[in-house]
Order: structure tokens, then C-alpha cells, then sequence
């Protein structure tokens, strides 16, 4: 009868834990939707790369941006990311039919204008003479919500990819290329979660443009393009407020878990119903 | 919906106006939107001799030119301000002098007429000298006014024949002016002479070099350029750093720039109240050859000189700008006291290793690019994990192993007092 409450309880338990691992694979923000909307919500993505960090295309993460330029050109593009997502970037350059040995290479910096370091992927690479096409990628740390002004870790609000050759021919310079450009991420759950977050995401000018934000509400989309500002991007469902993580799931559960095993554990020592010793008056 | 949206942005202006005007009194010019000023095009055209070679298309270099002139301005977006202007189209002598002076104004920069624009593109012949200086100068004295972004298109298919100006250091003493004029460069011939030095052109302004050998290419390409031209940029605010902090300039949230010669050091100041955070970002571009190893350092100072914060960034090989930044977010004052609560000045260093190729003018200094952002202050962190919640098969497994611990010695303990209970 003890044995097969207690073995009712475990399995209770089991199923509750598993809960957790649910919620770390289910995305609590949509960076993934980004990603899938990308195939096929392609007819607005842009089509032209900017030339400075102040004219960068700014692009959606999932968007395939394409470009024309010429070699030698320095292609600018911006990105939002929010804190707990990975974002990877991923570039394709279009050669000419006919060139020498050439070298690209893509940098990601961040609102700061800081250079971001690549965890991994291929963020600089050879073309040899004459082939077609050249792939990059640029895998980068995880964004975190809030971190000492010291460090140099990524934090939420736009970030600027530049695509440029580094080791160009002069023979090269000048020749017409192509290239496109994709962000997607992987959303880190609360295990890159941080107690702490910043007042505004690091997007610049943000000091001069959240006056306006905060009036207009949902039409800025539309009349910001006439308002020139240095970067007016934002995630497709806003800036994370910071305060969810999957770490409420986790702990919650904990807590369930922690009170049934101490039902549990009062359970063993008490036995079921009354003590078989005690007299029926008692 | 769209007065609507009219309404929303005519709400938004006033209430960004009132903000700006109560929280920024003498800084809200800075980097604000200037979207009302129409953006200027000037098409500089190469009218030389050598315009009358047939090799693009089977046709002249000229008549690609003129067919390319003509959907360009077909295509032109209302709102840009387009103007024409010739290098080389009058004069056919041989005396340099002149030649060298030969530039004219084909159609104003203005609103544009596109058939007029278009007749006057029809009378050109090839026929002078190659006056790319003087021309770029000139063509930038047609852009002069207002604050939209001015970008001047060169398409030339020789190099300049009139020499001792340097057009590559008129470019350069242009984008110098302050203006915010970029010229973009077309070259018609693949010659490596005339490819160094339009790119050199466009690499002192910060605009692109291209290469062209079919029509379609020009078209497509200034059409381009024309586009991006109307596509409206926040017009940074010319400001002049000092030597030391004290000299100061002192500046608001916004985008500045400025010029820093070689080895210089420059100096701004910003006012941080306790509470707000300074975001600060300087971008040093390398608009003419230098050598491959290059750094900017940009650190933040107290008043008294010790540093806060630096940012710093250094790189080798080709690059256009480097750049770095910082943030400083000042603590909330502990006393009450009103007096404590003052703004401190915090100075910005800002610093570059970057050294001319040799050959190099150094004058005018590299173009220094300045954002400043002071926002509310971050939420400090007190714990590692958000909220002091954690996560993790550890974290369940203590919870259980407490819980039963808990849950068995609740349970012996009341056993206990039901025996001692039961004895008395």
C-alpha cells in the first residue's frame, strides 16, 4: 500500500521535472519565427547595403538581405538583438567571373560601436583566383542583458555587420560583386540569464529618439521613414523587459518537488491512517 | 489611417520637442532628424577628347554616358535635387591654362526638370581637357546650403590631366569643409592609373569607387547612387575638440564630427547627472593611405584625470574606419543632499595610432565620428542569476533532497511529541 503511494509520488515527480526541460526548448521569445519567416517573407527585405555605420541597412533577423556594390566597397548592414539570443551571421559574396586571389572578411560590432569577437565560423576567408563565390560566417557570444561598463560583452540593441575585401588586387578594385546576408539566433534560455538589465537597449541616439517613442506608440514604423535617426531598429516584438527567464519554471517547479518529497518524507515516519497501537478510544 | 498616422507623428514631434527643449535646452540641435532639407545630387561628367573612344558597347563612352544620363533622370526620385555639371566640354585648344579651367555648370542643382535636364545632356560632344580638381571643387560649391545629405558622382573615363592639384587632396580638402559631401566614382576605363586614383577620390570622402564596362552597369550604378542619396541620414554636427580637458567643448546626447591629425589627442566633455549612464562611441576613419597597423583608444576621465572607462580597438590591413566605445554608468548619489546630486564632467580622450603611408598629406586630420548618448542608468546586478531564481537538475535535485530531509525529520518529531504525549 506505502510502496505503491510512494512509487505514484516518483512518478509524479519524474513528470514534473520533465517540465523544465520543455521550457528550455521552447523559445520564450520568437527569434526562432524570425527564422522561419525568412524564406518566405522575403519580398521586403532589403536590397541595397549601406556604406557607413551611420547609413547601415538595417535589416530583421531571419531577412535575407541582398546587395550590389563593387569590390573595394564597405558594406554596412544592422541587426537588433535582445538579450539571451546567439546571433549568427552569415554572409555569401559573389565574385566576378574573372579575378585574382582575393580575401573577405565580415565584422560585427556592437551598439557601442565595439568590435565583437566571433566565437566561431569563418569571418575571414580566401577567394581563389577566379571562383565564383565565398561564404562567411560569424558565430557571436551570447547577449546578456547587463554587464559591467568594463567588459566588452555583447549586450541588447543594434548591431552592425561590414562586409568589406581586406586583401584586394588592384586589379580587383572596382569589379562589380554581390553579396547577401542573413541573421539568424539561438535563443540561450535562462542559462545566459543575468540579474540586472539595461535601461535602454545600446542603440545609438536612442538619447535623442526615446522622446519620440514614447509618444507615438505603434505608428512609428510608418513615419519613420522621413525621420532620419541613427538607428531606429527594434525586434519584431519589442525589447525583452528582462524580467522573464525559464529560470521561473525551473525554481517553481523546485519548490512543488521540494514540498512533495517533504509530504513525502513526513509520510514515511507517520505511516498511513493511525497508529496500529493506539487503543480505538484513545 | 494615414491622417492618423499624421496625427500620431504630428503628437510625437510636439511631445519630442517639448522633451528635447525641457531635458537638452542647448544640445537638442545635435544630431536631431533633418529629413526637411532635400537631399542634392551632382552628376560630374567627363566631356574630355577621350570620351569619343568607341569600347563600351560598340558605341562612343559618350553616348553610353548620354543613354545612361537619360534613365537616370527618369528614374530620379521627386524629392532629390539634381545637377549636372561638365568637365571639358568647351574648350578644344591646346593651352593648358584654359583647358585646366574648363568646368561648367550643365543644369543647376534644383528641382528637376527632366526634359530640359535632358536636352541639355543631348548637346554634349567630347571635346577638352581632363579637369577633375577644379570640377570637383566647383561641383561642390553647387551643393553649398541646406542639410540634407549632398553627394557628388563623378564618371570620368581618364585621369586628370592637370596636375600639379591633386584631386585626390581636393577631395579630401572637400570632405574637410564639413559639409558632409561624399563623392562616389565611376571609372570608364580599367586602367590602374585612372583606378587609383578615383578610388583615392572616393576613399577621401567616404564614397565608392566602381568600375564600368557595359551601360547597364553605369545606369544601374548611378541610379544607385541617386537612391541613396534621397535615403534621409542624420546629419552629424561639426564640433571642434580641445588639446585638454579643461579647453573642453561640452557636449550633448548626439552625433558629432570633427577632425584628429595624426598622433593628436582630442578632448570633449560631457555632463553625466548621478543615475544616468554615458554612452559614448568615436569612429576614426582612414581616408587616406596609411600604414597597416592602426588603433584609436577613446577613455573616459574624471575631472581630476583619473581614467573611468576606456574603449579600445586597434586592427591591421585595409579598413575605412575604426572604431570603439564606452559606457559609464554613474552611481545614484547616497546622501540626499541637493548639492551632491550635481552633473559631473566627465571627459572623453580621444586618441589614434594610425600613421601616414609615406608620401601621405597629413593635413587636413582623419574624420572623427562622435556619438553621445546619456541615458537612465542600468539596474545593477547583485547576483548572478536573474532575480536570485536558478535553474538546472542540481538546483531540483537540493530542492527534493531538502524537502524529504525537511519532511522526515517533521514527521519524526511529531512522533516524538505524540510518544511523549501519549506517556503522560
Amino acid at each position: 500500500m506505502r510502496c505503491t503511494r510512494l512509487l505514484g509520488a516518483a512518478v509524479m515527480l519524474l513528470a514534473l521535472a520533465a517540465a523544465p526541460a520543455a521550457a528550455d526548448s521552447s523559445p520564450s521569445a520568437s527569434p526562432s519565427g524570425g527564422a522561419a519567416g525568412g524564406a518566405s517573407g522575403d519580398s521586403d527585405a532589403p536590397t541595397v547595403a549601406g556604406t557607413s555605420f551611420r547609413t547601415a541597412t538595417e535589416i530583421d533577423q531571419g531577412q535575407r538581405a541582398t546587395a550590389s556594390g563593387s569590390a573595394g566597397d564597405y558594406l554596412y548592414w544592422s541587426f537588433p538583438a535582445d538579450a539571451g539570443q546567439r546571433p549568427t551571421v552569415q554572409a555569401t559574396v559573389k565574385l566576378p567571373e574573372t579575378h585574382a586571389a582575393e580575401t573577405w572578411r565580415i565584422d560585427v560590432y556592437d551598439g557601442l560601436r565595439r568590435r565583437q569577437a566571433c566565437q566561431w565560423g569563418a569571418e575571414t576567408r580566401t577567394a581563389q583566383a577566379d571562383a565564383p563565390s565565398l561564404e562567411l560566417a560569424c558565430v557571436l557570444r551570447t547577449v546578456r542583458a547587463w554587464s559591467e561598463p568594463w567588459a566588452n560583452d555583447p549586450l541588447p540593441g543594434t548591431y552592425y555587420v561590414r562586409l568589406t575585401a581586406v586583401n584586394l588586387p588592384a586589379s580587383g578594385l572596382g569589379a562589380p560583386v554581390s553579396a547577401e546576408v542573413q541573421v539568424d539566433s539561438k535563443d540561450m534560455g535562462g542559462a545566459a540569464a543575468v540579474d540586472g538589465s539595461l535601461a535602454e537597449p545600446l542603440v545609438p541616439g536612442i538619447a535623442v529618439t526615446s522622446g519620440q517613442d514614447d509618444g507615438e506608440g505603434d505608428g512609428d514604423s510608418e513615419d519613420g521613414e522621413r525621420n532620419a535617426v541613427l538607428s531606429a531598429i527594434e525586434p519584431e516584438d519589442g525589447w525583452s523587459s528582462g524580467w522573464w527567464s525559464d529560470r521561473w519554471v525551473w525554481t517553481g517547479i523546485g519548490a512543488v518537488l521540494a514540498a512533495l518529497a517533504g509530504i513525502g518524507g513526513y509520510a514515511l515516519t507517520r505511516g498511513t491512517g493511525r497508529p496500529r497501537r493506539v487503543p480505538p478510544g484513545a | 489611417m494615414i491622417t492618423r498616422t499624421r496625427l500620431a507623428a504630428g503628437a510625437c514631434a510636439l511631445l519630442a520637442a517639448l522633451t528635447a527643449g525641457t531635458a537638452f535646452p542647448a544640445g537638442a540641435a545635435a544630431g536631431e532628424p533633418t529629413g526637411e532639407d532635400a537631399p542634392k545630387v551632382d552628376l560630374v561628367l567627363d566631356v574630355s577628347g577621350s570620351m569619343r573612344t568607341r569600347d563600351i558597347d560598340g558605341g562612343t563612352r559618350m553616348a553610353a554616358a548620354k543613354q545612361a544620363f537619360n534613365e537616370v533622370l527618369d528614374a530620379t526620385p521627386e524629392e532629390v535635387q539634381l545637377g549636372i555639371r561638365t568637365l571639358g566640354a568647351d574648350y578644344p585648344g591646346d593651352d593648358r591654362k584654359t583647358g585646366c579651367k574648363d568646368t561648367a555648370q550643365l543644369y543647376p542643382v534644383g528641382p528637376l526638370d527632366r526634359t530640359e535636364a535632358k536636352t541639355a545632356v543631348a548637346t554634349l560632344s567630347p571635346t577638352g581637357w581632363t579637369p577633375i580638381g577644379p570640377a570637383l571643387l566647383k561641383a561642390a560649391d553647387d551643393l553649398d546650403g541646406g542639410d540634407g545629405s549632398k553627394r557628388i558622382v563623378l564618371i570620368s573615363d581618364g585621369e586628370d590631366t592637370c596636375a600639379p592639384l591633386d584631386p585626390c587632396e581636393v577631395a579630401r580638402e572637400i570632405a574637410a569643409k564639413g559639409i558632409g559631401v561624399t563623392i562616389d566614382t565611376l571609372g570608364l576605363v580599367p586602367s590602374t592609373k585612372l583606378r587609383r586614383q578615383l578610388s583615392c577620390i572616393a576613399e577621401a570622402t567616404g564614397g565608392t569607387y566602381t568600375s564600368v564596362e557595359h551601360t547597364d552597369e553605369l545606369t544601374d550604378k548611378v541610379n544607385q547612387l541617386v537612391d541613396r542619396a534621397a535615403d534621409p541620414v542624420v546629419t552629424p554636427v561639426a564640433t571642434e575638440g580641445a588639446d585638454a580637458c579643461a579647453k573642453a567643448p561640452t557636449l550633448e546626447s548626439g552625433l558629432y564630427t570633427d577632425r584628429e591629425e595624426f598622433g593628436q589627442q582630442r578632448w570633449y566633455r560631457v555632463d553625466v547627472e548621478p543615475g544616468q549612464e554615458l554612452r559614448a562611441s568615436v569612429s576614426v576613419g582612414a581616408d587616406r593611405a596609411v600604414n597597416p597597423s592602426h588603433g584609436v583608444l577613446l577613455r573616459a576621465v574624471t575631472a581630476n584625470g583619473r581614467e573611468i572607462v576606456r574603449g579600445e580597438a586597434a586592427g591591421n590591413g585595409r579598413t575605412d574606419v575604426l572604431s570603439t566605445g564606452l559606457r559609464y554608468p554613474k552611481a545614484e548619489s547616497d546622501d540626499s543632499d541637493e548639492g551632491n546630486a550635481a552633473a559631473e564632467a566627465v571627459c572623453l580622450q580621444v586618441t589614434n595610432s594610425f600613421s601616414p603611408a609615406s608620401g601621405v598629406q597629413t593635413t587636413p586630420g582623419l574624420p572623427l565620428e562622435l556619438t553621445v548618448d546619456v541615458v537612465d542608468g542600468p539596474s545593477d546586478s547583485d547576483d548572478v542569476a536573474s532575480f536570485g531564481l536558478g535553474r538546472g537538475w542540481w538546483l531540483l535535485g537540493l530542492l527534493v533532497l531538502v524537502g524529504f530531509l525537511a519532511g522526515l525529520l517533521w514527521g519524526w518529531l511529531s512522533r516524538w511529541r505524540f510518544a511523549v504525549w501519549r506517556t503522560n
